[in-house]
């Protein structure tokens, strides 16, 4: 089966602010792929890149090398026409639900824009907006309403709503739930899990929470300072990692029952101390070499 | 800090010379008229070309104006065309009259900008209204009709302090304080006015910051932690804006010189302007330029002082 | 399927959605000025078809005529001219030349600050460069100075004014789109192919028209003022007339005619005057207006006044909170409580876990302790007791002297609880001198040691560093060494590692739990994270909706919850059991 997404030794860098400055590489050649339905959980923390592969895969970061293919078709370098098409089948779901909705616009307008910029109707975008509104669970009144009248939850289904508009097939997701309440996530990745199963949506999805990619993804890619260092299925990864910042990154996150907590942090202890043995020996023998 | 110095030193100069060039450009297409009306409607053309020739008006604009800057950089402004005085002393000259109103009123704006805004902003309530309604007033009163009402109370009813006239500070510094308290006072209320609603708005912004709470947490008295932090953040921003309030002043100065009669360089620069006295004009435009150019530099230095992330990225 | 609310604040929805005119409508000031102005304007344009005198015809039987004569119902100037006709005329003159400014300059700034604003750094740069050149330009001299060029013509010579007022309107829009640009709504646009001139007129300026309009009226007034100026001082043609040139007549004549001087006067303040007033109606309208948060008072209604309630005696107990009460003011004059009669107590050297989501009213509790509530704040009723006196009383002088040595604080946000301006080690040193008085190199070396009691590997760099040259989890250590500088009773952290990664946050709490005991601190920690309180708390109290629902040893609210909400609450974490256990659709379908 062919994949609809394949992203091969990806390099991403940012050009200097300065004049005269060389650019800035923040990934080093990662490389990925994501079938039709799948969830490819992207996890790594702040600075690492995972971000920033989502934006290149979006074309809002400049690639430098390697190729992103989408359905087949490289999509690393397309331009604005190109994107208007592309946009039909890839769309995004941001972090800050209160920065991702243009404050001055009114609910429908939002869900609108981007139906009307792919060629529909007036009259068939208002149609699709009040089918989008009941998908994520939204009053229909909501679209005569301004973003700042909703919560970070049903802001965050506003943009979920958004980016279904189109019946895309892959879903960029950075961070959907990072800014909401416990409660409010949990509600917000059951709906995603819904329509995932509902329309056959692909997800890439970005976060820095272990336990909610292993919630939601079907695989995971571990990110570690613009490289990607493990892949798997979730649970191999995020249960049972191999690599040595994956093990680091699992034993960190705490545990929520104060026992296993214990024990979790005794076993974080011990893989620090021997982590630490094992690249003093590496050091060691770099030296003699 | 040396390079940081240096970098915006440079970046003056280029601006000092770019001004003065597109000055000189704009009043280029001028001359031919200007050497006309000097000679009188009895002149030829031959007569026009020959004194254009000679005063260098018929080379490239690009060339006359190097000719120019090469004669600033040895301290020559040339002479005017109509009197023949030397540009340089006589621009210093009036220069010092006008900055003997601008500078000590820039002085006070800002000294009492901040105390007004930090007080308005820190104390709240009554203070802060009041000193609102004094900036408004001061914003809605234009400095012009300010002057000549106040010339009318304090010159002409009570006869505290005379109409017009003016003393310098170095020769009669009594005379100076009784000519110039008037002009000073209504140049420094506009002044006042914007930049004491920017250091509350800065310092209002500021107060609310997390640090702030924070410093207070760890047991540092209130006023310690806005006197020397919260003051310190806030004030960057207002003095960026010297240079500009400093240019506000002086166009102000223009027009409260012609109220108060003041043998300043706006009666100067409107009578070389009226007859295109060209080096006049262009000696003028250098010197302020310069001026504006210095008092920027200073509020960088203050800036990069106050802001160590300016100085150091 | 939501349990979500709408938000329940009235008033925000209903400013929402009102139009701005409505807004304004409400406003007497803008009704008011607004009412001048357009009768100004009218009259200026429409009154000449209705006084048809020739306002540059002089007649000497009119020289300085009084006012009442049916040729000259105002007077007459000294070259017998007309003023009524000379006001219309001027009226005239002074809104051309103020829209004439006014309109230049956006063009000029508007295109320059999108352009600027939009497009890549490099090309942002040079614009920035150049209109900071326009800046540099000394406006109203070179006006003057450009007589030979605009010929003395006011309409060319706003022209110019314009330009040199563009960079106003420039710096305004170029800050707003690079700070648009930045939102994320903007890139949810790009992702779904609109073009970038769509984008920057329907996303970006839907955003920035507000500001602008507002600073257009205030230039409109600057313009109109500045060309009453070059008038008063002769720059420009006589035929052409002006409140300048009226106003500087009349001061020649003020003596004689005072009228001749006051009627141009007071038109031009008026406009002047309503132009800047109806700009910060406009202002308000748009923005809100910003309130002062002031520093110092408290206010305390005298609800809470309850001199007679015993202290607290619970043995161990060191912090006994007793029917908190907190609220907010609204707009519609009451308060709304925030905290409503929390109870708790907190014993030597015990960790306690306050957990609630956002708007629990965890954070506010957690500051009541340490009086730091925002100005606006009301402490509804309730008291804190602490080392035998109640801290909702105390004096701020007597706070000071609590804060930092018998509470610390260790904030959320390690880089924003930084003083920017001042090196790493003099903003500790200064604390440490504010709380025990000892000398400058005393407090060094107690610094030094406790960066190095932190975990700070390099405390001498780390010493001399400026917050933003060091690291998110360093200034978290930073913050903690700060807290602790005094050797207090008790440390209130508000979310101490949400700022964090997992790995910064596992060696935080690890910090944490060894100065608790090295120290036998108290510690308040408010989280919303369950891992963290599993991890660090010995007791838990959860929060909803201002009141505690729940408080236990933590291993028993973890095990047997007693309130409904802690079950949901528990019920929506995902812990290690919850894998995608699912096939993709595709893959399970080619199976089959």
């Amino acid at each position: 089966m062919n994949p609809l997404l394949q992203v091969n030794n990806l390099h991403v860098a940012y050009p200097s602010k300065k004049f005269f400055k060389p650019a800035l590489e923040i990934i080093h050649g990662v490389s990925l792929d994501l079938a039709p339905g799948e969830t490819l959980g992207i996890v790594g923390e702040s600075g690492s890149g995972k971000t920033t592969i989502g934006r290149a895969v979006l074309g809002l970061a400049p690639v430098t090398k390697g190729s992103i293919e989408f359905e087949g078709k490289d999509i690393s370098h397309a331009g604005k026409a190109e994107r208007r098409k592309i946009a039909r089948d890839l769309q995004v779901v941001f972090q800050d639900p209160y920065s991702s909705l243009n404050p001055a616009m009114a609910v429908g307008d939002i869900l609108s824009e981007p139906l009307v910029t792919l060629g529909a109707t007036r009259a068939d975008a208002r149609r699709r907006v009040r089918t989008l509104l009941d998908q994520v669970g939204l009053p229909h009144d909501a679209a005569d309403r301004l973003p700042r009248e909703f919560s970070g939850g049903q802001r965050q289904r506003v943009a979920i709503a958004r980016a279904l508009g189109p019946k895309p097939r892959l879903i960029v997701c950075d961070e959907p739930v990072s800014a909401l309440d416990l409660s409010t996530q949990a509600l917000v990745l059951e709906l995603l899990l819904d329509i995932q199963r509902e329309t056959g949506v692909a997800y890439l999805f970005i976060s820095h929470d272990l336990a909610v990619v292993r919630h939601i993804s079907h695989r995971v890619a571990v990110v570690y300072r613009g490289e990607i260092v493990e892949t798997g299925p979730a649970e191999d990864v995020t249960l049972k990692p191999e690599h040595p910042y994956t093990q680091r990154l699992l034993l960190a996150a705490p545990i929520p029952h104060p026992v296993q907590q214990e024990r979790r942090r005794a076993e974080r202890l011990r893989l620090r101390e021997q982590q630490r043995e094992q690249h003093e020996q590496t050091a060691v023998g770099l030296s003699r070499a | 800090m040396i390079t940081y110095v240096l970098r915006r030193l440079g970046a003056g100069i280029i601006l000092a010379v770019l001004v003065t060039f597109i000055t000189y450009l704009l009043l280029a297409p001028s001359f031919e008229k200007i050497v006309r009306s000097i000679l009188g409607t009895a002149a030829t053309d031959a007569n026009v070309a020959g004194r254009m020739q000679k005063l260098g008006y018929d080379r490239p604009v690009g060339v006359q104006y190097l000719d120019w800057l090469g004669g600033v950089f040895k301290g020559d402004f040339g002479r005017s065309l109509f009197t023949s005085e030397l540009v340089g002393p006589a621009v210093t000259q009036r220069l010092g009259v006008t900055l003997s109103i601008v500078l000590p009123a820039l002085a006070i704006t800002v000294l009492l900008s901040i105390a007004l805004g930090v007080i308005a902003a820190v104390r709240g309530g009554t203070i802060d209204k009041i000193s609102q309604g004094v900036s408004l007033i001061g914003m809605l009163v234009p400095s012009l009709l300010l002057a000549i009402v106040l010339v009318l109370i304090f010159a002409v009813t009570l006869r505290w302090l005379p109409a017009t006239g003016y003393a310098a500070p170095s020769s009669n510094f009594d005379g100076y304080l009784r000519t110039a308290a008037i002009p000073i006072f209504v140049l420094l209320i506009g002044g006042v006015a914007n930049m004491a609603a920017q250091v509350r708005g800065a310092m209002i912004g500021e107060l609310r910051k997390d640090y702030v709470r924070t410093l207070r947490a760890r047991g540092m008295k209130n006023t310690t932690v806005v006197m020397q932090h919260a003051l310190r953040n806030a004030v960057g921003p207002a003095v960026t804006v010297l240079g500009l309030e400093f240019l506000a002043m002086l166009g102000g100065a223009l027009f409260i010189e012609k109220v108060f009669a003041l043998p300043g360089f706006g009666t100067y620069a409107f009578s070389a302007a009226l007859r295109g006295d060209v080096p006049v004009v262009m000696g003028i435009t250098g010197f302020t330029v310069l001026l504006t150019v210095t008092i920027n530099l200073l509020a960088d230095l203050v800036n990069g002082w106050l802001n160590p992330k300016a100085r150091l990225q | 399927m939501s349990v979500e609310q709408l938000t329940a604040d009235p008033d925000l929805e209903a400013s929402a959605r009102t139009p701005l005119w409505k807004r304004l409508a409400g406003d007497p000031q803008a009704v008011i000025t607004g009412a001048i102005l357009t009768v100004i304007v009218l009259v200026g344009f429409l009154g000449p078809f209705f006084w048809t005198h020739d306002p540059n015809a002089a007649d000497l039987n009119y020289a300085n005529a009084l006012p009442g004569d049916p040729n000259r119902p105002l007077g007459g100037d000294q070259n017998g001219r007309d003023i009524l006709a000379r006001l219309l005329a001027s009226t005239q003159t002074s809104i051309i030349a103020g829209l004439i400014g006014v309109i230049v300059a956006l063009l000029v700034g508007v295109t320059a600050g999108l352009v600027g604003g939009y497009l890549g750094s490099k090309t942002s740069a040079v614009t920035e460069w150049l209109f900071n050149l326009v800046m540099t330009f000394p406006g109203i001299l070179l006006l003057i100075l450009l007589m030979p060029v605009t010929g003395g013509d006011y309409r060319v010579t706003m022209v110019i004014y314009g330009v040199l007022l563009s960079p106003a309107i420039f710096r305004i829009v170029r800050g707003l789109v690079i700070a648009t640009k930045g939102e994320l709504f903007v890139d949810a646009a790009r992702v779904s192919g609109l073009t970038d001139t769509r984008i920057l007129a329907r996303h970006i300026l839907a955003v920035i028209r507000g500001p602008i309009i507002v600073a257009s009226a205030f230039l409109v007034g600057t313009a109109i003022g500045v060309q009453a100026g070059l008038a008063f001082l002769g720059v420009g043609s006589s035929a052409v007339p002006s409140f300048g040139s009226m106003v500087s007549e009349g001061f020649t004549n003020l003596y004689l005619r005072p009228m001749q001087f006051l009627w141009p006067s007071i038109t031009l303040g008026l406009i002047t005057a309503c132009l800047i007033l109806f700009g910060n109606a406009l202002r308000d309208a748009l923005e809100g207006g910003q309130k002062n948060v002031g520093g110092r008072k408290s206010r305390r209604p005298a609800s809470s006044a309850r001199p007679l309630e015993p202290i607290p005696s619970e043995e161990n107990a060191l912090l006994v909170v007793r029917d908190l009460q907190i609220g907010y003011p609204a707009s519609d004059g009451t308060v709304r409580p925030v905290v409503k009669g929390v109870n708790f107590t907190l014993n030597k050297g015990e960790i306690l876990g306050l957990v609630g989501e956002s708007g629990s009213g965890k954070s506010q509790t957690a500051f009541s302790i340490l009086k730091l509530l925002p100005a606006e704040a009301v402490i509804l009723g309730g008291s804190v007791w602490f080392d035998g006196i109640n801290l909702l009383e105390a004096s701020e002088r007597d706070m000071q002297k609590i804060r930092g040595r018998r509470i610390g604080y260790i904030p959320q946000e390690p880089m924003s609880n930084l003083d920017p301006s001042y090196r790493v080690g003099a903003q500790l040193v200064k604390s440490v001198r504010a709380t025990t008085g000892v000398d400058r190199k005393e407090a060094k070396a107690r610094v030094m040691e406790l960066l190095e009691r932190v975990g700070i590997a390099n405390p001498e760099r780390v010493y001399r560093s400026y917050p933003f040259q060091i690291s998110g989890g360093m200034a978290q250590r930073v913050l903690i060494a700060g807290a602790v500088a005094s050797r207090p009773a008790l440390l209130i952290a508000d979310e101490p590692t949400t700022a964090l990664d997992v790995t910064v946050q596992a060696e935080i709490l690890d910090l944490l739990r060894d100065l608790q005991k090295d120290l036998d601190l108290a510690i308040i920690l408010v989280t919303h994270n369950f891992g963290v309180v599993a991890d660090i708390c010995e007791r838990i109290a959860v929060m909803k909706d201002g009141r505690i629902v729940e408080t236990g040893e933590a291993v028993d609210v973890f095990d047997n919850p007693a309130s409904a909400y802690t079950k949901s609450l528990l019920a929506a974490i995902l812990d290690e059991s919850t894998v995608r256990a699912d096939r993709p659709a595709a893959l399970a379908q080619k199976q089959e």
